[in-house]
Formats: C-alpha cells, structure tokens, sequence
C-alpha cells in the first residue's frame, strides 16, 4: 500500500522533443496536460508557472500550450497550486480542471471534492489531477540557502535543479554543475514534509516521478478511471513512448523502498509528536 | 369525501416510504445556509424525492411549530436578549435526533461575533452565541455560505447511517466523524486558526486551500505560507475546516474515487 492503488504502472517519456527538452524527466506531466488540452479533456491546468523571482514558482492557470511549457521542469519550493482551485471555476470559467501537485496538494483536491466547505461547485469539476513524487520540500529563503551559499551559484544562472543519486543538483546555463550531499539539505525542509504519508502521489489520477526510470523517462502510475481515459487515449494519439516497469533499471522496487523509507520515518515523527512535551503532545491531523 | 379518499390513495403509492425527516431552523441567519442547500437544484428534488422528508423549514412550507425529526438543519446564530430564539434552540435539540450546525453562524458565529447592540430598534440585542453554547451539537457544516455540496453529502450520508444497510451505516459514520469531531472541537473560529493549530503545530505544508476556501480573500499566500488579513476575516472557520492537515481521514479519503460515484449515483 506504500505505493497507492494503481490500474497499472509504466515507464514512459513524451514523444514531443519541444517538450522533453525543458522537462524535469520525461515530460509526462506537460504532455499529458497539453493533450488533454487539446482533446477539450480540460479546459485548463493549475501549474507552478514563473514568477518575477528566480525560481520561486506563481500557481497559474494555463490554458495554452505555450503556459505549460513555461512551467516544465521542478521548483523545489512551495507553489501554493491549490489556492488558486476554486478561482479556476469562478473568474477563469473553467468546468473541467487539470491540476499537477505534490502528493500533499493531491489530498487537498480530494478533500475538497469529499469535503468541499469552502469550495462551492469544485467538486465535479477536477477533470484530471496529476501527482508527481515527492521526498520533502522547501520554503524558498532554503532553496536560496542551498542553490548560494552551499552550491555557490546565483539562482538567476540555474537552468535545472534536481534531487537524485543521494545529492542535490543545480545546473547552470553556462554548463556548470554543483552537487552537495542530501544530507547537508536536511535541515531546511520544510517542517511540515516531516508528517507527511505520502511518497507517489496515492490519490491522484495518474502520478508521476523521476525514481525508478533512467534518465530522461519517468515513472508513471494510472490510478482512477479518469486517469485511465486520458492516458489510454493520449497513448492511442502517439503521445508517450512507453516500457514496461519491469525492463528498466532501477524499476519499482528503488520506488517501494524509498516511499517505504519516507513513510515510516514520518510515522515515527508523528509518533514522537504525541508524546512531544511533558504529558502533553501535538496534534495529529490523521485521527 | 372522494377527494380525501384520492389523497390518501396517492400517499400510499409513493415509492420510498423509508426517508428520513430533515428540518430547516432559522435562527440569526441570513438564510443563506437554505440557498445554498436549495443550489443543489434539481439535486434538492432527488433528496426531496427519496431521501428526505422536509418537515420544518418556515421559509417554504407552512409548519408552524418544530415538530420531531431526524435531522435538524440549524442556521444562524442564537440572540441572547431574543426569548423566541433561545427556547427555539432548546426546543430543536429536544426534537431533533441530530442537530447540524448548519454554516458558520450556526457552527461559530461568523459575522454576528461583531455585533455589540445599539441599533434601532432592538439597541439592547447585543450578544449572539453560535449554538453550541447552549446545546450539544451533533455535527458542523462551517461555511459561509456552506457549500451546496457538502449539505448535500451530509443529507445522503446521514439518510445512510439512519436507513441504510451495515455497510453504508459504516461508511456513512466514517464520512461523518470528522465533521462531529469539529462539534467537539469548539466554537470558535478564525483565520488565526490556522496559525494555533496548523502553523504553530508544525502542520501546514503550504497547499493553499486555506486561501482558496475562504470567502472573503483574506488569506493571502507569501512564500508558501497564509498570510491572514485579520481585520478582513469574518470568523467562519472554512479555512481550518478546508485544510487538509486539519483532518485528513485517510480512511475516507483514499476511497475518494468509490465515495464521488457512490454520490453520484444516488443523485441521479
Ligand atoms: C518538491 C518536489 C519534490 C520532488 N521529489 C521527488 C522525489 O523524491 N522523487 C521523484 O521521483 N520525483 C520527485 N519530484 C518530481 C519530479 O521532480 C518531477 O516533477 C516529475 O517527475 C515530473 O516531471 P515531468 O518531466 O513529467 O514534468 P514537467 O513536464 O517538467 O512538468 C513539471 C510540472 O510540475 C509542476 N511543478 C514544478 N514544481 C512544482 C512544485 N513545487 N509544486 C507543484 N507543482 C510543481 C510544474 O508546474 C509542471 O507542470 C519532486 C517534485 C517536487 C516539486
Ligand atoms: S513531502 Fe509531503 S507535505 Fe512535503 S511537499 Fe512533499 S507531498 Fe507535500
Ligand atoms: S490549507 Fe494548506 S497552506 Fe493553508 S494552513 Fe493548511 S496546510 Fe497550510
Ligand atoms: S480567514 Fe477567511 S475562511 Fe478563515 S475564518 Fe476568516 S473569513 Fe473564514
């Protein structure tokens, strides 16, 4: 259950090299977006676009193309994605909603279709939510921390962040590279990631992450039946190339292992906050 | 004679004999709680027709006193200087097998936490409580206005947990649970709630749901975290209740899929 319900898992990568080529991984989560666009399975997508600093993302509601491209590749910094869930359907008009998230932001759609209290006429509305995988996260005065101080390159250089292989990643436009140990990155995460139970985006409709495929692909987990719709078709349409899990290197096993990892590490950090002060804990959202 | 024979004949043939009764309670409201409940459209028909029996609601039918019911829907808060109003309260919990507080006046004041008396002509009627300073409340509907949807939920999922067979009485008080557990929870609400328990607790994660639910665009989200205009929030506690670190029953939520088309189809 570490992984979530899934319909079926693959390996796969955009066919699109416009895409591919500003993509975090395999451009799964732009591509399908774009597809699902054109077909009219959406009429727009919340993603983490730019803002007027460099890399701190803008929640935007794309609806062309040309925004979901401006919003590839992976912010390791807050992008508040659901704020902007209820406005989709009011000033912006839309009726069926794409939404990419982290696993976190992925049970804030949920809960608002199950318990929507502050979102009138939201519920019906998400057409296709996309999760992607996520160990923890950063407020940006962190990612600052680790892209200038540790990494010593300015943010404004930086064509691509990225965590893997145990080390924090940043690319700059001008070919260099700086790497610095996971462990280093630990202590400004985002304190609220140390409760979270979630590594593959569980409820989404289809997830999607790095972990588990080679570089330049991804993982993909089809999960619900709006899930499978839109990705069944955008296969049909010669969207994605796609392997089976089970011929690539490392597959899901590196998958199982790190969302069982994160899991019970935050279970235990849930555990100590019962017990947290003198007789007294903190609260638990989850009973 | 014929006519009433006619009448009685009809009453017989109706298909769903086992609904449950739902009554409306307008306290110090505005009624929209009952617009919202109305905004389901033809989906208020479908509860109407299979579901629930509206005994009470002064603003569309013509029952003058509250009668016995299951549930009882109450909006708006009590006036402590309005005899009327605080025997009626009395009276619904008394009647009702389940009293909802039925949006944020009801569940926690909401705007009527501002009044302080001195208008005409009533300039004595100054202090208004949400409902559960002077009864036990079985349930929160937060919200102002509450979503048409989740009125809606609570109406299938209470017809569940009063008619339905083990397995839906299960589901239904697992869907429920958390929105008893707000009841328990308290009466006050905030945006600054979501700087005690969620901020201060280590919790928030930095989803934005607290700045999408609430009504009045006081939350803002700067580097990831609400930022709450206090002097703009009207205390009707959506954002806390929307949050999802909050609650998060993971019980319930990972059947989201089977729960929205298990609603669906009962609505259709
Ligand atoms: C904080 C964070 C941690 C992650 N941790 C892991 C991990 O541990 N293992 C793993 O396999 N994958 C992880 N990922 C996912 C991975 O980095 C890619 O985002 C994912 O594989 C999608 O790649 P893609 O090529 O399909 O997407 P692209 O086509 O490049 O599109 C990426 C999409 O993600 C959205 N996005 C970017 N940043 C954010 C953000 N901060 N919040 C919400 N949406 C955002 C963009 O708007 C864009 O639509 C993480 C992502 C984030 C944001
Ligand atoms: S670790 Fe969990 S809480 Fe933190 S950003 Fe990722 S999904 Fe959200
Ligand atoms: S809704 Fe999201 S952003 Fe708002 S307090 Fe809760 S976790 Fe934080
Ligand atoms: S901040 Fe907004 S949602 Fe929260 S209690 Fe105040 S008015 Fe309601």
């Amino acid at each position: 259950m570490v992984l979530g319900n899934y319909k079926s898992v693959v390996a796969a990568r955009s066919t699109d090299n416009e895409i591919l080529k500003g993509a975090q991984d395999g451009g799964i989560v732009t591509q399908l977006f774009a597809y699902a666009l054109e077909e009219g399975i959406i009429d727009g997508a919340i993603v983490a676009g730019p803002s007027d600093e460099p890399w701190k993302p803008e929640p935007v509601i794309a609806t062309t193309k040309a925004e979901l491209l401006a919003a590839r590749g992976t912010k390791y910094t807050l992008s508040p994605n659901i704020a902007l869930l209820k406005e989709a359907t009011r000033s912006y008009g839309l009726d069926r909603i794409g939404i990419v998230g982290t696993p976190c932001q992925m049970q804030a759609v949920r809960k608002a279709q199950l318990y929507p209290i502050g979102m009138r006429d939201v519920p019906d509305k998400i057409a296709l939510a996309i999760g992607i995988f996520c160990m923890e996260n950063f407020p940006y005065q962190s990612l600052e921390a680790m892209v200038e101080d540790h990494c010593n390159v300015k943010l404004e250089s930086v064509k691509k962040l990225d965590i893997g292989k145990g080390k924090f990643w940043a690319y700059t436009e001008r070919g260099a590279v700086a790497q610095i140990p996971l462990k280093v990155t630990h202590k400004y995460e985002q304190p609220g990631c140390h409760v979270c139970l979630d590594y593959v985006s569980n409820l989404a409709d289809v997830s999607t992450g790095s972990v588990g495929a080679p570089d330049g692909w991804s993982t993909v987990f089809v999960r619900t039946q709006n899930g499978e719709n839109a990705w069944g078709k955008a296969i049909a349409a010669g969207c994605f190339e796609t392997k089976p899990i089970e011929e690539v290197k490392p597959g899901l096993d590196l998958v199982t292992k790190l969302a069982t990892e994160k899991i019970t590490k935050n279970q235990k950090t849930l555990e100590a906050r019962a017990t947290f002060g003198v007789g007294k804990g903190l609260r638990n959202p989850y009973i | 004679m014929d006519v009433e024979k006619k009448v009685e004949k009809t009453k017989e043939e109706m298909p769903v004999v086992e609904k449950i009764t739902v009554g409306h309670v307008h306290l110090s409201g505005c009624t929209g709680c009952l617009v919202s409940f109305a905004d389901n459209y033809e989906g208020l028909f479908k509860i109407l027709d299979d579901y629930a029996d509206l005994v009470y609601a002064l603003t569309l039918a013509d029952v003058r006193h509250i009668p016995e019911m299951d549930v009882a829907l109450v909006e708006g808060s009590v006036c402590l200087q309005d005899k009327s109003s605080v025997e009626e309260i009395k009276e619904a919990r008394e009647k009702a097998k389940v009293v909802v507080a039925l949006g944020g006046c009801a569940a926690y004041g909401n705007i009527t936490r501002f009044c302080r008396g001195g208008q005409w002509n009533q300039p004595q009627m100054e202090s208004y409580v949400p409902i559960a300073e002077l009864i036990d409340v079985d349930l929160y509907i937060p919200g102002c206005a509450p979503t048409p949807q989740q009125i809606r939920n609570v109406c299938i999922m209470a017809y569940l947990l009063l008619k339905g067979n083990d397995e839906q009485k299960e589901l239904a008080g697992a869907y429920l649970k958390p929105l008893m557990d707000l009841a328990q929870r308290g009466d006050e609400a905030c945006g600054c709630d979501l700087m005690y328990d969620v901020i201060n607790q280590g919790l928030c994660m930095g989803c934005g749901s607290c700045a999408a639910a609430c009504p009045v665009r006081a939350i803002s989200m700067e580097y990831g975290k609400p930022n709450i205009d206090r002097d703009l929030c009207i205390k009707c506690g959506a954002c806390y209740a929307q949050c999802p670190r909050s609650f998060f029953n993971f019980d319930v939520m990972n059947e989201f899929e089977g729960i929205s088309e298990l609603i669906k189809g009962v609505m259709e």
